[in-house]
């Protein structure tokens, strides 16, 4: 690993995380492994056709099965719903939204889709219930196709009349016609088709629900398998019509998400609606079938993009037309996830105002999609990272020459885009350099001019990624202006316990990222403590009620912020008493390794744990002062923070048999300061590989009927340890200057930069061969027919 | 049928369906609930065991086959005091882990591939661990964690 400037001390060290021995010994406790006496077990019925009329749905032979409660259809469950599944993100005035309830009541419209459920007293029962209930369908015509959709040839909807959800749009130019201006006068034009496919998010723990009633007064306990307890609670109360502050939610450890636990699904709902109905705890597990059909999906996209640019190759207009694969029904933030990409189309490059972006989404017979590692950030990375490349090879110079003709300098920041969006710091060169050093780039075009001959078989590629996150999400007034149902902000207490043990309540919910270790190492710092002196509470609306939650690399730049600004508070209180119990002016004080001092008289001092056991006490505060060392914080942040970095990708594919071998890949990510390198560097790596995995592997496949012919982890390709490479991390460091701690985020990064890195290598090593773009996954069959095309058949 | 499995060392009987899965009975009669999961085309390996004293899938055997066997699962591994297995601690030291859910099948998996292959080469542990998948890692850890362990 290469770094610098790295701050040390507690902040910035390798810490081992303390949440590893309960995981690795077994004893974490997943919601599935919940041991609830007496639980009903939720099943589902579900749709084996993609669209399908409800004609009638018979429970009679499985409501008499053995251990079975109860069976219902969407029909019997209507009257249960005080509103339909939630959808937080209407971007349109106008956007069509059909009615989506937890059990369809009339017409199903995907594979998958749930018509009726069973509750019984074991999931053998009610599984084998599932398979007694008779629902007559009426089979309809599905749609599969994005383009077919959008031409409404079929509507899948009949309430709202067309398969069009919505058209967003993002016109900025300096003039009225700039952006058209800049391609008529473009010495160099690219116009390019990307297909983003669809993706299963495939977080290892299953969902899994569990909801119990609490002992009088009817309130509720939902435990669910989520990254958004908070979100969850606020919508499950308004669905269900139940009220809010009888409803506790709690996520206990959660196995991975991706995005795929950021939402409501109809599971979590039945189980809550089921267990006040019979007054007892109902559970739902998900199997991996389930997962593959009724969790979320992620990506869909075409992506039509057209680049202008000088003669010099400075990019001087960006056109983008995107569609949308909305899935049969808006989740809970579907229909935001192209506008999230919207603002990333130039990526880390200057563009004059001559910005042309239009996204139409459409209704199709398939899962939902919904936000998936990067949502929206990774398909604009993508579309930008690619179409430089064929921007490059047009102009004839080498693809790290164009990035770096078009960076944005680094003594422009901070920057102001073409956006408006100011782009906070940035060394975009910097990483650039690093990462073709560490790279060796300069050798590997020579090896690969040396390699690459005609005739050859085995051929080098290489592939560029330079990236903008925009994270940290997010000021809650640019959410309102994208009409996003909720804010970005985030809350945290810190509260130093009468014996100098300290409390943390955050509102982030953590789902492998460590969260518990670098809160503790944040206000270890920050009180001069031990980080073994800190508990990091979260994940229980109970314990943390306030809190919107983890996605979107949001927690640290916004959930750690303001934890640091909380301890500023906390020590803050705690120097008044100190000043007041030393007869000092507070202005006097210092306060370093957990100990206020006199300026000046070093032998007047006094520990924060006497000042908290003071606090404590109460006997000798200043006048008027509450006791207790306690402090709250709401943090609203300014602005995104904007991490980036240059992945470079290094393959060698083999024509004969299109197969893709990683030989090097390296990322040079740039999160501003970094709290834990350890936890950094882990992030980074399970992102590219997750990037990579698109690139090379991944799709959720439909047939033309819409059935889902990747519904099992035998047919979603998600990569072993043996199809993929280790990845090299390096670092720089650009603080954020818009928060205390300097620091940016890097959960998506390398979800970000990886899969264009990956698929420009791919294209690279057969540019030779006539090759200007491989379709995603780039499997072996898939880049032997594309050379095979290329040659001419001739192959 | 009345089985008797003898799991970290306890002898464990119960009556158990002929199509209960070895994992179900862990889980559910035993109430281990270390042994995750994942799938249900034993693709994923989150359920990986030791069956006299050799790593398998846990949910491709039937409890009633696994009757008069010797079991080990992930709460079986660190010694009574605490201490970590070596591969636990492997783990912890070199961040193999994230969220936590394969984990138990990979440590379960990788001390079975060191005791079959005590030094491996990276490419070995790579393809000694296809049969577990982890999502969030992107595996680089989880190598450096068997190695770091075959090493001492
Ligand atoms: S649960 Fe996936 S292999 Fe056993
Ligand atoms: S650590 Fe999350 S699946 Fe491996």
């Amino acid at each position: 690993m290469t770094m610098t400037d790295q701050p040390t001390g507690v902040l910035g060290s390798r810490m081992l995380r303390r949440e590893d021995p309960a995981l690795l010994t077994g004893e974490a406790r997943y919601t599935a492994d919940l041991v609830v006496p007496g639980a009903l077990h939720l099943a589902m019925v579900r749709s084996p056709y993609a669209r399908a009329r409800i004609v009638s749905v018979d429970t009679a032979a499985a409501v008499t099965m053995p251990g079975v409660r109860a069976v219902y259809s969407g029909a019997d469950l209507a009257d249960t719903w005080a509103g339909p599944m939630p959808c937080a993100w209407p971007v349109t005035e106008d956007m069509k939204n059909p009615t989506h309830l937890p059990l369809a009541v009339s017409q199903a419209n995907y594979v998958g889709d749930a018509v009726a459920c069973v509750i019984a007293e074991t999931a053998e029962a009610a599984r084998d219930a599932v398979e007694a209930v008779v629902v007559e369908y009426e089979p309809l015509e599905a749609v599969i196709d994005l383009e077919d959709a959008l031409s409404d040839r079929v509507v899948i909807h009949d309430e709202i009349g067309t398969n069009r959800s919505y058209t967003w749009d993002l016109k900025i130019e300096e003039t009225e016609g700039a952006c058209d201006a800049a391609f008529a006068a473009a010495a160099y034009a690219v116009k390019e088709r990307y297909i983003q496919q669809r993706l299963i998010p495939a977080a290892m723990e299953p969902r899994a629900v569990l909801a119990v009633p609490q002992p009088f007064g009817g309130d509720m306990t939902l435990y669910s398998a989520t990254q958004v307890p908070h979100i969850l609670k606020v919508m499950t109360a308004l669905t269900l019509g139940i009220p809010e502050h009888q409803l506790r939610v709690i996520a206990p450890a959660v196995g991975g998400g991706f995005g795929s636990k950021l939402n409501v699904y109809a599971e979590e709902l039945l189980c809550v609606a089921l267990a006040k109905r019979h007054g007892v705890p109902v559970r739902w597990t998900e199997t991996r079938s389930e997962g593959c059909q009724a969790t979320i999906h992620g990506r869909g996209q075409i992506q039509d993009i057209e680049l202008a640019a000088d003669a010099n190759g400075r990019l001087t207009g960006l056109r983008v037309r995107l569609i949308g694969d909305m899935g049969a029904y808006l989740q809970l933030v579907t229909p935001g996830v192209p506008l999230l990409g919207a603002f990333l189309y130039a990526g880390v490059y200057e563009l004059p105002k001559a910005f042309d972006f239009s996204c139409t989404s459409v209704f199709t017979n398939m899962t939902p999609t919904d936000a998936y590692r990067g949502a929206g950030r990774p398909e604009a990375t993508y579309a930008i990272e690619r179409a430089m490349d064929s921007l490059a090879y047009e102009i004839g110079i080498d693809p790290l020459e164009l990035r770096r003709r078009n960076f944005i300098p680094t003594e422009k920041f901070p920057y102001e885009a073409y956006t408006g969006l100011v782009y906070d710091s940035g060394n975009h060169d910097g990483a650039a350099t690093l990462a073709a050093e560490m790279v060796g780039y300069d050798e590997l075009r020579e090896r690969q001019r040396s390699q690459n001959v005609p005739g050859a078989t085995k051929r080098i590629g290489i592939g560029l990624s330079t990236y903008f996150e925009m994270c940290g999400l997010a000021p809650s007034r640019v959410l309102a202006s994208l009409n996003y149902g909720a804010g970005g902000w985030e809350a945290a207490t810190v509260r130093v316990l009468p014996t100098n043990k300290v409390q943390v309540v955050t509102g982030t919910s953590p789902h492998g990222q460590g969260h518990e270790t670098a809160w503790s190492m944040i206000v270890a710092e920050k009180l001069g403590i031990s980080p073994d002196d800190v508990d990091v509470l979260h994940s229980d609306t109970a314990i943390a009620p306030l809190g919107l939650d983890t996605y979107g690399s949001r927690s640290l730049a916004v959930g750690g912020v303001a934890i640091a600004m909380t301890c500023d508070k906390v020590v803050d209180k705690a120097r008044q008493i100190a000043a007041h119990l030393l007869e000092a002016n507070p202005d006097d004080l210092e306060f370093a390794g957990g100990e206020f001092s006199v300026a000046g008289s070093p032998d007047r001092s006094m520990p924060l744990a006497a000042v908290a056991f003071e606090a404590f006490t109460a006997h000798n505060l200043p006048d008027g002062m509450e006791p207790n060392l306690e402090a709250h914080t709401t943090y609203d942040p300014p602005n995104f923070s904007w991490p980036f970095g240059t992945h470079i990708c290094v393959v060698e594919v083999d024509t004969e048999t299109g197969e893709t071998e990683v030989l090097r890949y390296v990322a040079v990510d740039d999160c501003g300061n970094q709290v834990n390198p350890l936890i950094v560097d882990g992030q980074v790596h399970g992102g590219v590989i997750q990037g990579l995995a698109q690139a090379l592997f991944e799709e959720a496949v439909y047939d033309s009927d819409g059935n889902l012919r990747t519904s099992t982890l035998a047919e979603y390709l998600v990569p072993a340890a043996s199809d993929v490479p280790p990845v090299i991390t390096g670092h720089t460091v650009t603080p954020s200057p818009t928060n205390q701690l300097g620091v940016k985020g890097v959960g998506e990064a390398g979800t970000i930069a990886a899969t264009p890195a990956v698929i420009n290598a791919v294209v690279d090593a057969l540019s030779g061969l006539g090759v200007r773009n491989v379709p995603m996954p780039a499997s072996p069959n898939t880049v032997w027919s594309i050379i095979n095309a290329a040659q001419g058949g001739s192959q | 049928m009345e089985i008797t499995v003898t799991i970290n060392g306890k002898a464990h009987t119960a009556d158990v369906e002929p199509r209960t899965l070895l994992v179900q009975f862990i889980r559910e009669s035993v109430g281990l609930t270390g042994t995750n999961i994942g799938c249900d085309t034993s693709s994923c390996g989150a359920c990986s065991i030791h069956l006299d004293g050799e790593a398998v899938k846990s949910c491709t055997v039937l409890a009633v086959q696994a009757d008069g066997h010797d079991v080990t699962t992930i709460e079986g591994m660190a010694a009574a005091d605490g201490t970590l297995h070596p591969m636990q601690q492997a783990f912890m030291e070199n961040h193999g882990l994230q969220c936590g859910y394969c984990t138990p099948g990979m440590v379960m998996a990788a001390t079975s591939l060191l005791n079959e292959n005590p030094n491996p080469t990276e490419e070995e542990v790579r393809i000694g661990l296809e049969g577990n998948l982890c999502r969030c890692t992107g595996y680089h850890n989880i190598v450096q964690s068997v190695l770091a362990c075959a090493k001492g």
